[in-house]
């Protein structure tokens, strides 16, 4: 603190030289920047523009070595098809992942939901329709109990859902009686819950509507995340929550809104997988947890929050999809192609820290 | 309401924390068109009496007239409804969002007709302008791009930022913490120049800073705070920086207050 006697003035003494200082203060700075610095404003400033060149090399890469039949619309609309369910729930997880949160428990949701919308129509003679929306409302009522956790109990993401997955995944055991309810069955009783397994076939593509509503889920939650008022506030709770309350965000009950959104998308996807697998089974999607993780890192989607488009996690969905299919084409072993997620995975974060780096 | 109506009023305002008295019946007042600084050592409960006035804590007992009518806040969201703003230490911006978003954030336009209404579409060309218009009134528009990050801005543009987000929504008053305390000696000029704006726009506006020739320099009364209560406001005119470290340190004896 300055204590001298000075007379109040017009700016201090040792400022009066600043009359003839250089004036331009809010000015930006024009120095040139070398071809790196400029890679990473650029990345910076798109940050899906990493995975959609990474897709586009590996589709170019695989399409090489694989040979033509993997370019062929069959082999293509298949990877979709393949990514669908994952990438339903990569959509759910980028939205938790932009706060700056984690949801290790999107799989156990799903699946848990699909249990219900299965137990009810199959075996309790609900009418189709009401048993999928019981499984909605319920994967948004896990979705609100993951948020209230997080925000009012103010647990951490991580540990919260954590301790949920093994929650929801004993109760769907409990359920299921750790059976699957089979294909037949369905079929017999409830055919509409293998809806999104029916396929659209367009020239030698075989489109399934489940691929579809992955697409649709995207561009939603995406016009949802760009386009409104409350995306914009999730953005700014996953880049500085204190900054996003002082700045008169109700935080919580944004941040609970998103978990309750995830929830429900979790559980259209429960709908989704019904179709896809064919039947209910409560050991599949184990690792479903992981996988969407996976997508929306590899898909540049920050862990810190606040960075990354959604769009980013479908591209990454289908990055580990086109890798799968590309390396099995190309007779390579399953370890391997386990092996090369494994350094995408590493090399996506080594990617955005480098591009978080970025000095202005 | 005439002229004379301070637009703040606090009396006895007395807030504790268990057995900590952080604002012991003090007294307050901000006047209409006017740039008050309020000083006082760390601890002194400076930040606690202007907190009770926005509404980040709600004082156990007394009251706070606004333009002569009793409030009772109990969040600061409620003081800005009313058309306080705050420009904190902090900032309180979002690195990673545009400068337009920023300015907007928790107070979006929506567009018009039913994308609006239905799928609650940002008017995000409003609010570009806006901003816009904004920053070129307080001579902040040298950013290049409405759009860019906030986190791509230097020290000085950011509180340039928070300072015409504030003035751009602040219809009663400006909450100013310690604006000066981040920057260098140029950018803290601008600050101060942009501080006798928004005051020339007949917004008043509370100081909160260290920083006593800024606070001599721009503040027309200085309220000083010790020991959880106002000791008394001086004229920066009348009395030395020496003095009002003295009263504030208590190593000299207010001055008789008068009416001032």
């Amino acid at each position: 603190m300055s204590d001298t006697s000075e007379p109040a003035r017009k700016g201090q003494d040792f400022e009066q030289t600043l009359d003839r200082s250089d004036s331009r203060v809010a000015e930006f700075d024009a120095r040139r920047h070398s071809p790196i610095e400029r890679v990473q404003h650029v990345l910076h400033d798109n940050p899906t523009l990493v995975p959609v060149i990474v897709l586009i090399i590996s589709l170019i890469a695989f399409g090489l070595i694989a040979g033509g039949k993997f370019f062929s619309a069959f082999n293509l609309s298949l990877i979709l098809q393949q990514v669908s369910i994952i990438g339903m729930l990569a959509a759910a997880q980028s939205l938790i992942i932009i706060t700056a949160g984690i949801d290790l428990s999107v799989a156990a949701i799903m699946v848990l939901m699909s249990v219900i919308m299965g137990n009810l129509a199959v075996y309790m003679g609900v009418p189709s329709g009401i048993a999928i929306l019981v499984g909605f409302a319920g994967g948004a009522a896990a979705g609100l109990f993951n948020g209230l956790l997080i925000t009012k109990i103010k647990l951490p993401p991580f540990i919260t859902t954590l301790g949920t997955w093994s929650i929801f995944y004993s109760l769907l055991l409990w359920l299921s009686g750790a059976q699957s309810i089979r294909g037949t069955d369905i079929d017999a009783n409830a055919p509409f819950l293998k809806f999104f397994g029916s396929t659209i076939e367009l020239g030698g593509a075989r489109i399934t509507l489940g691929s579809l509503l992955m697409v649709l889920i995207f561009v939603a939650l995406w016009y949802m995340l760009n386009k409104t008022p409350w995306g914009r506030h999730v953005y700014a709770i996953g880049d500085d929550k204190e900054a996003a309350e002082l700045s008169g965000i109700r935080t919580d009950r944004v941040l609970v809104s998103v978990y309750m959104l995830a929830g429900f998308v979790c559980a259209v996807a429960g709908w989704a997988s019904i179709g896809r697998v064919g039947s209910i089974s409560p050991q599949s999607f184990y690792e479903g947890n992981l996988q969407s993780i996976t997508a929306v890192v590899i898909g540049g989607i920050s862990l810190f929050g606040g960075r990354g488009s959604i769009m980013g996690a479908l591209f990454g969905a289908l990055i580990v999809g086109v890798f799968q299919s590309g390396l099995r084409m190309a007779g390579v072993d399953v370890l391997w192609q386990v092996f090369a997620i494994g350094w995408l995975i590493i090399i996506a974060v080594a990617i955005d820290q480098w591009i978080r780096r970025v000095s202005a | 309401m005439s002229d004379q109506t301070p637009i703040v009023q606090g009396r006895n305002i007395v807030k504790r924390y268990g057995h900590v008295t952080a604002i012991d019946h003090s007294d307050f007042e901000l006047r209409q068109g006017e740039i008050l600084a309020v000083i006082g050592d760390n601890g002194a409960g400076k930040s606690s009496i202007v907190k009770a006035i926005c509404g980040a804590v709600t004082p156990d007992e007394g009251e706070i007239l606004i333009e002569g009518k009793p409030v009772h806040f109990t969040s600061p969201i409620e003081a800005r409804e009313m058309g306080i703003e705050i420009v904190y230490q902090t900032l309180a911006l979002s690195p990673a969002l545009s400068i337009a978003d920023n300015m907007f954030m928790g107070r979006e336009i929506r567009k018009e007709g039913w994308m609006g209404k239905w799928f609650h579409m940002l008017d995000k060309k409003k609010m570009e302008d806006f901003a816009r218009d904004k920053l070129t009134e307080l001579g902040l528009m040298t950013v290049q791009s409405i759009s860019q990050p906030v986190e791509t801005l230097s020290g000085g543009q950011r509180q340039g930022v928070a300072v015409a987000r504030a003035a751009a929504f602040a219809t009663k008053f400006i909450i100013m913490d310690e604006p000066t305390a981040a920057l260098g000696v140029k950018e803290s000029r601008r600050v101060l120049e942009l501080i006798q704006d928004v005051k020339a726009r007949g917004i008043p506006i509370i100081l909160i800073s260290h920083n006593m020739p800024h606070v001599f320099e721009v503040a027309d009364r200085i309220h000083i705070h010790r020991l959880g209560k106002r000791l008394c406001t001086i004229d920066p005119k009348d009395y030395t920086m020496s003095d009002a470290v003295a009263f504030m340190t208590g190593a000299k004896e207010p001055p008789e207050q008068q009416a001032m």
